[in-house]
């Protein structure tokens, strides 16, 4: 089989399993659809993070207002409850695409540690803001509309948040092959290199960032119904914990690579579920040792470790 | 010939050390001009300033009459003048084609440009000027596995993949194999004769300078010391004394 018979083969069998999943086990739909925001997650993290090298922490923002967004338009909107849902995701994903666009150019003139706490201090301010803010429910969150005859709402909103993993991974894989593909490298690996070649350096960065904050101003909507209670700093702008478990997705898997991140969202989320089910009260600590590993013995990633064992099929640059 | 790169009066001091004082230098279209000095005369601050690292305390830098001083990197980058660097410098872990493919010219390059895919002759292109600096073979590998001497090569070739009207290498053959440098100096000259890119460039080896500039300009503690064809600034007395220690 040629390499591109195999990956067609490949996705072709996640997409029949993933499609499956909820009638097979449907007492863990809402594991699974996490599974696939944690996908999300780590793919829109590695964009800039993996692929550019500007380590991001506050990424979770665009996921936060995505979610607000798109429960204050199914509140105030007075559409019907599908059509609330959708258009709000569109909402909150061009909200959080302009925001991006707004704040890219200042915050990615930061490099290294300096953009990585900037950002870290983005995720934190706007954790506060929303949560003293009473038009989208202050501290004590917003419940958004409940799911039309009540039972179906979680395998609805699996399937809405498996469309746009996939939909984000192949827009990426799309992007990657691309001129903009080898420019967001180039900025990762010597970026005053770039900017001496004239490459439009502040254009990419900005574009990058854009295209993350779509996915993930996409993604917060239906996450929020999915729960059925938006908390301001337990779910949308959860920085410690979603904020933090994107960088080590994407880091288990292999930055960098369009298969690390999903690689890397599977093993973290289903070693996490099996930690809560089985280690409860430990479940933190375990999560903490296992972050601890993951930087120790697997800095490049799943990815990483397979390109050096087999460089010929795994390498970065490697004949394609 | 006209005048390509004219830097008049430049002045550029770190704190109380004065790099660069009163410099002025002219590089016609089509020249190959050469500039040397001992370490610590100026030489690559000056390269710095003309690029616009740096902001330069006094004095102008024009590129076919236009001021550079005020403008960025990349935008200067874009009017066609490409550096290369004396710690060479590539994207170490894309492949040599990678490398080459994302140095074609980027003033052409428009916002929808960033999801273009790459034209037959654009690689065609890269793979003729890897070709050029003798790195076909090693087209695939990383750029951070070469050795420093084929990734100064490699550098070299990502600066022509850009199209430049004018090329300021600094210390081309630094660093490389004694017997690999008459090919790099003769792939300057050919690149300099065929492609039309003028060269400005830093160079400690005076062989290789004598054997490729056809003028120099001689640094010596940040001031312009003297100036001339290669015959005459290895017979002129002052730039014997910068270099060995005047007695």
């Amino acid at each position: 089989m040629s390499p591109r018979a195999r990956t067609a083969a490949l996705c072709g069998a996640i997409l029949a399993v993933a499609l499956a999943a909820p009638w097979i086990a449907p007492a863990i739909v809402v594991q699974m659809a996490f599974l696939w925001l944690m996908i999300l997650f780590a793919l829109t993290w590695d964009v800039c993070g993996g692929q550019m090298g500007y380590n991001s922490f506050g990424n979770v923002v665009f996921f936060g207002i995505g979610m607000y967004v798109c429960a204050v338009i199914q509140r105030d909107a007075g559409l019907g409850y599908f059509t609330a849902v959708f258009a709000g995701m569109g909402a909150g994903a061009v909200a959080c695409t302009a925001f991006a666009a707004l704040l890219g150019p200042a915050m990615l003139g930061l490099r290294g540690p300096y953009f990585a706490i900037g950002t870290l201090g983005l995720g934190v301010a706007a954790a506060d803001l929303a949560a003293a803010t009473e038009y989208i429910g202050a501290g004590s969150g917003m419940a958004p509309p409940v799911y039309p005859g009540g039972a179906g709402s979680a395998r609805f909103y699996y399937y809405v948040l498996m469309a746009l993993a996939m939909l984000a991974w192949l827009v990426l894989r799309w992007l990657y092959s691309r001129r903009f593909g080898l420019a967001v490298n180039a900025i990762r690996d010597d970026e005053d290199k770039a900017e001496a070649m004239g490459l439009h350096t502040t254009r990419y960065k900005a574009v990058a960032w854009c295209v993350a904050a779509f996915f993930l101003g996409l993604a917060g909507g239906p996450t929020g119904n999915l729960v059925g209670f938006i908390d301001p700093r337990e779910l949308a702008f959860a920085g410690p914990t979603f904020g933090v478990w994107m960088v080590l997705m994407a880091m288990l898997g292999g930055r960098g690579t369009i298969w690390g991140p999903v690689i890397g969202a599977a093993i973290f989320h289903v070693t996490q579920e099996l930690f809560w089910t089985y280690l409860l009260g430990w479940q933190r600590v375990a999560m903490g040792l296992l972050i601890v590993l993951i930087v120790l013995f697997f800095p490049k990633g799943v990815m990483g470790w397979l390109a050096e064992r087999w460089p010929r099929r795994f390498a970065r640059g490697a004949v394609r | 010939m006209s005048v390509l790169l004219e830097v008049s009066g430049v002045r550029k001091a770190f704190g109380g050390v004065v790099a660069n004082d009163d410099v002025s230098i002219e590089v016609t279209a089509g020249a190959i001009v050469g500039l040397i000095g001992p370490n610590g005369s100026g030489k690559t601050t000056l390269f710095n300033s003309i690029v616009g690292y740096h902001p330069i305390d006094a004095g102008s830098i024009r590129f076919e009459g236009r001021e550079l001083s005020r403008l960025r990197v990349p935008e200067i980058a874009r009017l066609g003048l490409v550096r290369t660097f004396q710690q060479t410098r590539v994207y170490g872990e894309m492949s040599a084609l990678s490398n080459m493919l994302i140095s074609i010219p980027a003033a052409r390059a428009g916002f929808a440009s960033m999801f273009a895919g790459f034209a037959r002759e654009t690689v065609e292109r890269a793979e003729a000027l890897l070709e050029f600096v003798g790195l076909a073979e090693k087209r695939h590998l990383l750029a951070g596995d070469l050795s420093f001497g084929q990734q100064k090569l490699l550098e070299l070739a990502m600066a022509l993949m850009a199209e430049p009207r004018l090329l300021l290498l600094d210390e081309p053959t630094a660093g490389i194999n004694p017997t690999l440098i008459n090919g790099v100096i003769e792939r300057l000259r050919r690149a300099n004769a065929e492609m039309g890119v003028t060269l400005l460039v830093i160079e400690h080896n005076m062989r290789v300078m004598m054997g490729l500039a056809q003028r120099i300009y001689c640094l010596a503690h940040g001031q312009l010391l003297a100036q001339g064809t290669p015959a005459e600034i290895m017979n002129d007395a002052r730039v014997i004394d910068a270099y060995l220690g005047a007695h």
